[in-house]
């Protein structure tokens, strides 16, 4: 009894440490100047940004984009691992389901910001047309945020009941908040039935609707007959991409939290090897299709995909497309294939590169196929025939990276991270098993 | 049990049976009696001739002889989002006169109200490789038949309309710009803050088959291929304004198109001078046709003097 004891109390989620506060702080004060600069995009329109009628979509696209796959991990972590039996997964996929809520949250958020006139978003349903793209994505993007807030809700469901009685006396506030969020949860057999088969039903569904999600997002780009994007290879690279920038957010906040929950009891070595392993698969699966996206347009080397291929690989591009290619992917393959790679500290630092590589990397897949039109560009300002994010699109977009993390952060302060209830029965298991064997 | 559950499919079957057939017949009865309840309504026994489209007699009885209600708007028979009734609008560009001499330009840009920086009628320097020769090329909007803007506008903002225009709806569009980048021919232009437009244009009354007339900030235009010449029984102003009959505007059911001097058969014209389209390979079906620039009457070289590599709407002078 005394473990279950020092159970809740080590995951039971406890104050801000000073860090923490100033952390948070940091965060609003970003978000709060980007939506100041988003306000004055409001007024002046987009004319504040760089994007004009070649690069008619910038990095706000494809922060978007990065958020998309950012918010794969749920699917990757709840649904790939449980299929497969992987019980160490248990210390990870609250974090992960933490992760997809936030990213998908600020997905949505994201594609309106790049929206001109999200004064008319009501249009989108009002004269909604099913056969466009950006329909489909009005649909399966708040259906992937549902299904990922039910996925994160449905087993904390005990937890907050055991976090309910841990504050009945230090703070009978949260106690309060704790035991509504818990629906009187008493851990009947009846209530358990039907927590399980909800959390199968949902953990199910977030595979097929998380691949959809991925599909639709890479055809918005390869609907379209633009050099680059044109591709049927499009949604598997996309969905591919997806589970390393899922997976390499994963092991960057895990790292963080471990570490400042002081969890390294629960979040061991053992589970960054695994981790490494996963990631290093990721890799080298998007490695794959990236060969194919790149090498057979080089191969057949028509006109038009030589041009774009020329400035990506030796042109204006290739300093970012090499940093993605060989930072973002070959180098986490090599330095994954050692398990002293794999080791808290190192895969940190390779998480850390892999997320940098990704966000990166939808850059080099959106912008540089826009200056590359079908016809010339003639006849419009010498500034138009290149793209560089301006001050309003650099600080709007920090401003999302910044709420994707606060809402990150958040959520660790306020939920247990590591789920309790599991990790307890979990470990009562292996105990009635180890007393049963000697 | 084996013998059991034969037994009951059986009966299943022979039940499924029975029951399938009294459904058929019931359906056919019922189709009966209402066939001749029609009959015995209408029926007058009066027979008349009519000749089908395809040129053979028929006769009909009267009573089934319905006037065609009209799906136009009522007060002038057009409808902005169906187009002009029973036409189709073509544009043939003979690229054998045009010397970039940019008239056109400058009267769409005026006649549009266009104050931003990226013309909708863009006069292109082109040349295919090194050996072979430069040409002046004419391109706006090539108002194709198979619109990929058109597909994937989520709003229906962009439409395609009976006549063949595309158009935009500004007041419906969101500003996602997905119609930018679908279109392989580059002729979208965004209204990235306030347009400073004259008076005139921002005092009129919003209509989305007069483009520019007012531009609207955070939406989509191109050229409108003039409707709003046309029902003024006019030519659009490009066709107008070319000193060189580059341009030749009609419609496709008449088999006409004129540049404002001479008057020729659309079908012929492409026929005698090789016509074709802008990359006719992506299946977009453009209602923009082009002459190639064989037999040139003009010198590409004329043409550079007026290039502007990096202007297309003259700004007023700075006072």
């Amino acid at each position: 009894m005394k473990t279950h004891e020092t159970l809740i109390k080590d995951l039971a989620p406890t104050k801000f440490t000073k860090l923490g506060v100033i952390w948070t702080s940091f965060l609003v004060i970003v978000v709060v100047i980007g939506a100041i600069a988003y306000v004055d995009q409001l007024i002046k329109g987009q004319v504040v940004t760089n994007m004009r009628d070649y690069a008619l979509w910038g990095i706000y696209i494809s922060n978007f984009v990065f958020f998309v796959a950012t918010s794969f991990v749920g699917s990757v972590t709840v649904a790939i691992l449980r299929l497969t039996h992987n019980s160490w997964r248990t210390p990870l996929v609250r974090i992960a389901e933490i992760i997809t809520l936030a990213a998908i949250t600020m997905a949505g958020i994201t594609i309106m910001i790049d929206m001109a006139r999200p004064d008319r978003l009501l249009n989108l349903f009002i004269h909604a047309r099913i056969q466009s793209p950006i329909t489909w994505d009005v649909i399966i993007i708040p259906t992937f945020l549902t299904v990922s807030l039910l996925l994160l809700y449905f087993p904390l469901l005990p937890d907050f009941a055991i976090l309910k009685n841990h504050f009945k006396t230090d703070s009978p506030k949260m106690s309060k908040l704790y035991g509504m969020l818990s629906l009187n949860w008493t851990g009947s057999d009846k209530q358990k039935n039907i927590q399980t088969k909800s959390i199968k039903i949902v953990a199910l569904l977030i595979l097929p609707v998380g691949l959809i999600l991925q599909t639709i997002d890479a055809w918005l780009f390869s609907t379209t007959y633009r050099i680059g994007w044109d591709s049927t290879n499009f949604a598997p690279y996309f969905i591919s991409g997806a589970f390393v920038a899922g997976t390499g957010a994963l092991v960057t906040v895990i790292y963080v939290v471990r570490r400042v929950k002081k969890l390294e009891n629960y979040i061991t070595d053992f589970h960054f090897d695994k981790l490494g392993k996963l990631l290093s698969l990721a890799c080298i699966i998007y490695l794959y299709f990236n060969i194919n996206e790149y090498l057979i347009p080089f191969f057949t080397a028509k006109q038009a995909e030589m041009t774009h291929l020329d400035s990506l690989l030796f042109g204006h591009y290739a300093p970012l497309f090499w940093f993605v290619t060989i930072g973002g992917l070959i180098v986490p393959i090599i330095v994954l294939f050692f398990k002293k790679g794999r080791k808290p500290a190192s895969m940190f630092a390779i998480g850390l590169i892999v997320v940098i590589a990704s966000w990166w990397k939808r850059y080099v897949i959106v912008t540089p196929t826009l200056l590359h039109p079908f016809l010339p560009i003639q006849g419009v300002p010498e500034s138009w025939r290149e793209y560089s994010p301006s001050v309003h699109e650099w600080l709007i977009t920090f401003a999302t990276l910044a709420m994707c993390l606060l809402i990150i952060t958040i959520l660790v302060r306020y939920l247990p991270v590591i789920p309790i209830q599991r990790t307890a029965e979990e470990r009562d298991e292996l105990k009635t098993a180890k007393t049963t064997e000697s | 049990m084996e013998e059991n559950n034969k037994n009951s499919r059986r009966k299943f079957l022979d039940k499924g049976l029975k029951l399938g057939l009294a459904t058929a017949i019931g359906g056919m009865a019922i189709s009966k009696i209402s066939k001749l309840n029609a009959k015995s309504n209408t029926n007058t026994g009066e027979l008349v001739e009519l000749m089908t489209t395809d040129g053979t007699l028929i006769q009909v009885d009267a009573s089934e002889i319905v006037e065609v209600v009209s799906t136009h708007n009522k007060e002038n028979g057009y409808n902005v989002r169906e187009g002009i009734p029973n036409r189709k609008f073509v544009m043939v560009v003979d690229l054998a006169k045009c010397k970039n001499a940019l008239k056109c330009q400058q009267a769409c840009n005026k006649g549009h109200y266009i104050t931003g920086d990226n013309a909708w009628l863009k006069v292109y320097k082109m040349q295919e490789s090194k050996e072979t020769a430069p040409y002046w090329m004419p391109t706006q909007c090539q108002h194709c038949d198979e619109p990929a803007c058109v597909t994937v506008c989520p709003v229906d903002a962009t439409f395609k309309r009976k006549d063949g225009i595309v158009l935009i709806d500004n007041e419906r569009c969101i500003g996602c710009r997905f119609c930018m980048a679908a279109c392989p021919y580059s002729t979208r232009v965004f209204n990235w803050s306030e347009p400073e437009q004259p008076e005139i244009a921002k005092d009129a009354e919003y209509t989305p088959d007069y483009c520019g007339s007012p531009s609207v900030k955070g939406t989509v235009d191109k050229c409108d291929f003039c409707p709003h010449q046309i029902v003024k029984n006019e030519l659009p102003f490009c066709v107008t304004a070319c000193p060189n009959g580059v341009f030749y505007f009609g419609d496709k059911y008449e088999d006409t198109v004129t540049n404002g001097e001479e008057t020729l058969r659309f079908s012929k014209l492409l026929k005698d001078k090789f016509g074709y389209r802008l990359l006719e390979g992506l299946g977009t079906e453009p209602s923009v046709y082009y002459l190639p620039p064989v037999d040139r009457l003009v010198n590409f070289e004329d043409g550079l003097e007026e290039f502007t590599e990096f202007q297309s709407v003259e700004k007023p002078e700075e006072s």
